[in-house]
């Protein structure tokens, strides 16, 4: 009896220094994979998946902290990257997918206050105080964060029509024609 | 003039009802009412508008500016005026309008002043320039800028030119005319590029089945002296592929990841050498291009086209047969359906094809793929595309490419051939512009990541700097008051402690001797002051759900606290009059 | 192993290449860990879909297997066998195996992140792998010397390799297939993975010719 335990705790002790050792040698500093996800998300910086913004939001997927489907800027194609990246099953959007949208100002109501430009993550609306501003349509990464500050609420969304530069060749589709 | 050929494989042999628009000459088609010209019609970069509406502009004259390297420059197919500069219809599968001047001809034609370039005596870069400037692109159907086309890699000299005269398409026979009727001036302008490129031999390749365009243009040759060796090549689809037809003739076979200048060898279209020759030899832009009408019409032809002729227009001269229920741009194999006459020639249109039921059958409904290989018989660039389809149609767009989905050139040969009918060409379409969309999404993320992370750094210094700021202004307060207060000690502790608080704007309110700038800064100190305390009364105190015991004691220390503060304010009030003594 | 192994025991004092061929064979390809004697199910249906996961998972396992074998027959042999002690074989199996998986789980982590991300709870999960405490324990069933658990133990996990990669493989196009809507994801793969498995079967005999 006691041979058993001695010999069950002999073994239990090599193995445990083993590990030990081996958690020091091999000790992971840092998180790649934050890097990899940042990499996928669409970088609205818009805050809608609760993270102040993308870095947090991947960091937070990779610690498993947070959901995958949490993105609705990236839409169901980025949750399918992400799956696919991480190993986890596909999941629908927590809310609904919207169409890519920029902010027009609406110039004439514009009074220059300037809370729109503090207010945009990734400085895409030029003006001064006092002065007209305006958004720079292509960098513009329809967030919607410039919509609440607006005092005079002249900011508003305006889906991304298509036009020669985004158009894409459509799947085929086969007709179903009703037989003669 | 023997020339040992190589073959390429895959490749179909079509029917290719060239007969009937090769019966007529070359037609000069009438000027039409309007003429739309698209800013934008070659690869790379838009054109800038260089014409205002109602301006008057003459035949040749440049509208739209070359926007870069990459980019080639517009002009006015004739003279008239600008009524409009607008969105229009674009020759595109599309149909999506696109920055388009509106010419209003007032049928003088009149040219304006043309210089011819003596493009012998001149620096390469300036021809290669004025190249550009004269809108000349690749005629084939491609719109490549010819100019970027024309610089020689830097480590690998140019050993082959290859003019190409093939013209595989079925129905096509634009560059067959040209041949037959310019030869000459497409021999001249290929001796141009031959000089440009410093290209050691120049082979002319031209499709079997065009003997009258062989013979014609080795009587060019021989007439000009020059050396330039005209091929005829096995009549194959896609024969007339830039790659196919270099493969044919030099054996190399250019890889999808290089140029075909780092092997040696350039391409050019005959209809391209024609016109960097009228470019440089007699100062005309491209404002036109030969077109070939034909298909379901009664007048097959082929016209020589002012660039912006509405399509309507062009096809009028054809007299369209009843039955006709769509028209194709480019070839039948190539080509796409053109959603709106209303659009105009472009530099790109090389063919017109009326359709018609007999003519182009719908195409049976699409059948499951039965992997019999036959795609990847005939496909030129050897690829699978069964198996493309496959992670096409699934849209696993990493497999396709793993599959070298963009060594595609898109002709057509596997749609072809299908026994299901399956549109193969459409999935790799599909397939190319979803990767390039999200590209491109891919590359304005980043940019936003990169926008997003400077804005930060720059909020991060800024409050640094202000914070700096203040605490020196602080200092340089207290260090100001300190000859005047040196018995008041406790006020100037306060106002070290960097945060200038209300505390220690009141004596310099009470003080006696008011000087202006104390002034300002005591405005700027209350207003300060007035923020926090703006800002205190939103921010939530988180004492809402407290049971009553808290409650009670968070009573009594605010008690406590209005009561300190009732004690050091008199305190503070005598300080000014201590300083003033 | 039935069969084929008990006709090895006529043999057992003749040990040649042939012999240690038959044993990676019959490991390999006829009494597959997983298709024939249906062992490590788990990771075979939860890691195969995709073919680069299929391919680290493969070779993690392969290596906890191999060296657990050994490492089991060394324990078995000196520690358990002299003191009496083999009603502990089950236990202590266990305690190396999950050893063993945690040093590879350390070293995977620091060698290659998205692999460790990717194999998720499957990489921790190869201790409960049944395939992975199946093989040592058939080879104390066996009576297989060192060598021949080595063998035996690097064998099954090759087995398991291959057919896990094969398997990844076939999901990867299944993937882009017209599988009706009730029949896609586990459903059609294990559909698959029973036509492989009756596939697998065709091996059995292969050991007539010996």
């Amino acid at each position: 009896m006691i041979s058993t335990l001695v010999i069950m705790a002999l073994g239990a002790l090599v193995l445990g220094a083993a590990l030990g050792y081996a958690s020091i040698k091999f000790k992971v500093e840092g998180d790649p994979l934050v890097e990899k996800i940042e990499a996928i998300l669409p970088q609205t910086q818009c805050g809608q998946c609760g993270y102040p913004g993308c870095k947090p939001y991947a960091a937070a997927i990779s610690a498993g902290e947070a959901d995958i489907n949490l993105c609705p800027p990236g839409g169901m194609d980025g949750v399918r990257k992400l799956a696919d990246l991480l190993g986890r099953e596909v999941k629908p959007l927590e809310v609904e997918e919207k169409p890519k949208q920029v902010a027009i100002i609406d110039e004439t109501t514009c009074i220059g206050c300037t809370l729109c430009i503090q207010a945009c993550p990734v400085d895409a609306i030029v003006g001064a105080a006092k002065q007209m501003h305006t958004i720079i349509e292509p960098l513009c990464t329809g967030c919607e964060l410039c919509i609440k500050p607006c005092p005079v609420e002249c900011i508003h969304m305006q889906p991304i029509t298509e036009n020669l530069d985004n158009w894409k060749w459509k799947y085929p589709v086969i007709e179903i024609k009703r037989a003669a | 003039m023997l020339q040992h050929l190589f073959g390429f494989k895959g490749g179909v042999k079509p029917q290719t009802n060239k007969a009937p628009s090769v019966q007529q000459p070359i037609g000069q088609a009438p000027l039409p009412a309007r003429l739309y010209v698209p800013l934008h019609q070659s690869i790379g970069g838009s054109p800038n508008p260089l014409v205002e509406a109602g301006e008057q502009i003459l035949k040749g004259q440049l509208i739209g500016g070359a926007d870069g390297w990459m980019s080639a420059a517009v002009h006015a197919p004739t003279s008239g005026t600008v009524l409009a500069i607008e969105k229009h219809v674009a020759a595109h599968p599309s149909g999506l309008p696109t920055l388009t001047v509106v010419i209003a001809p007032d049928g003088r034609d009149e040219w304006i002043t043309r210089t011819p370039l003596d493009y012998r005596s001149l620096a390469p870069e300036r021809v290669r320039e004025a190249l550009r400037d004269a809108g000349v692109v690749g005629l084939g159907g491609a719109v490549f800028p010819s100019h970027a086309k024309l610089t020689a890699a830097s480590s690998v000299a140019v050993e082959q030119l290859v003019i190409n005269g093939a013209e595989c398409e079925p129905f096509m026979t634009c560059d067959d005319l040209l041949m037959r009727e310019r030869a000459e001036e497409i021999v001249r302008g290929s001796a141009i590029f031959r000089e440009l490129l410093a290209a050691r031999r120049v082979l002319i390749g031209i499709e079997d089945n065009k003997p009258e365009a062989v013979a014609a243009m080795q009587a060019a040759v021989q007439r000009l002296g020059e050396d330039h060796e005209v091929v005829a090549v096995p009549t194959r689809y896609p024969a007339g592929g830039a790659k196919q037809l270099i493969r044919v003739l030099t054996g190399k076979e250019v890889p999808a990841s290089k140029r075909s200048t780092d092997l040696g060898v350039q391409c050019f279209n005959v209809a391209t050498a024609y016109t960097a020759y009228r470019a440089l030899a007699y100062g005309e832009p491209v404002i036109s291009r030969i077109v070939t009408l034909t298909g379901n019409v009664l007048q097959p032809r082929n016209w020589e086209v002012r660039l912006g002729t509405p399509l309507r227009d062009l096809v009028a001269l054809g007299q369209p047969k009843a039955d006709t229920n769509k028209y194709l741009m480019g070839g039948p194999m190539m080509g796409f359906e053109i959603p709106d006459l209303a659009a105009p020639v472009i530099k790109a249109t090389n063919c017109v094809i009326a359709g018609s039921p007999t003519l182009f059958p719908p195409s049976p409904p699409e059948m499951p793929c039965i992997r019999c290989g036959a795609c990847a018989e005939v496909c030129p660039h050897e690829l699978q595309p069964f198996e493309l389809y496959w992670f096409a149609r699934a849209r696993n767009f990493g497999k396709t490419q793993e599959y070298h989905l963009f060594d595609c050139i898109e002709c057509g040969c596997c749609s072809y051939v299908c026994p299901s009918h399956i549109p193969l060409v459409q999935y790799f379409r599909f397939a190319k512009s979803e990767i390039w969309s999200r590209e491109r999404e891919k590359q304005a993320a980043e940019a936003a990541k990169a926008r997003f992370e400077l804005r930060n750094a720059r909020a991060e210094r800024e409050q640094a700097e202000k914070a700096e700021r203040l605490a020196r202004a602080a200092a340089a307060r207290s260090s100001e008051r300190k000859p005047a207060s040196a018995a008041a000690s406790p006020p100037v502790a306060v106002a070290e402690s960097g945060v200038a608080s209300a505390v220690a704007s009141e004596p310099a309110i009470a003080s006696p001797p008011i000087d202006a700038d104390a002034l300002k800064k005591a405005t700027i100190v209350a207003a300060m002051e007035r923020a926090r305390a703006q800002r205190a009364a939103v921010q939530p105190r988180n004492t809402e759900q407290l049971t009553f015991q808290q409650q009670r004691e968070i009573a009594a220390i605010e008690a406590r606290r209005a009561n300190l503060q009732a004690e050091s304010s008199p305190d503070e009030v005598n300080r000014p009059q201590r300083a003033a003594e | 192993m039935g069969r084929f192994v008990s006709r090895q025991r006529h043999f057992q004092g003749k040990r040649n290449m042939t012999h240690y061929l038959f044993i990676i064979v019959g490991a390999v390809l006829v009494n597959n860990v997983v298709l024939v004697k249906i062992l490590g199910l788990c990771p075979f249906t939860g890691v195969s879909k995709k073919l680069e996961t299929a391919f680290g998972m493969g070779a993690a396992t392969t290596f906890v297997l191999t060296v657990a074998t050994g490492a089991s027959y060394v324990i078995d042999h000196y520690l358990l066998m002299p003191f009496g002690l083999e009603y502990l074989r089950t236990l202590s199996f266990i305690f190396t195996i999950a050893a063993i998986v945690q040093l590879t789980e350390m070293v995977i982590q620091k060698t290659s992140p998205l692999l460790h991300q990717v194999l998720g709870i499957y990489l921790p999960l190869i201790t409960t792998n049944c395939a992975v405490l199946g093989v040592p324990l058939l080879n104390v069933a066996n009576k297989h010397d060192f060598v021949e658990s080595l063998l035996f133990g690097a064998g099954c996990a090759i087995g398991f390799s291959l057919v896990l990669v094969l398997f990844a493989g076939i999901r990867e196009r299944v993937e882009g297939a017209d599988v009706p809507t009730h029949f896609r994801g586990t459903a059609i793969a294990m559909v698959t993975a029973g036509l492989m498995s009756l596939a697998f079967m065709g091996f059995a005999g292969l050991d007539k010719y010996q």
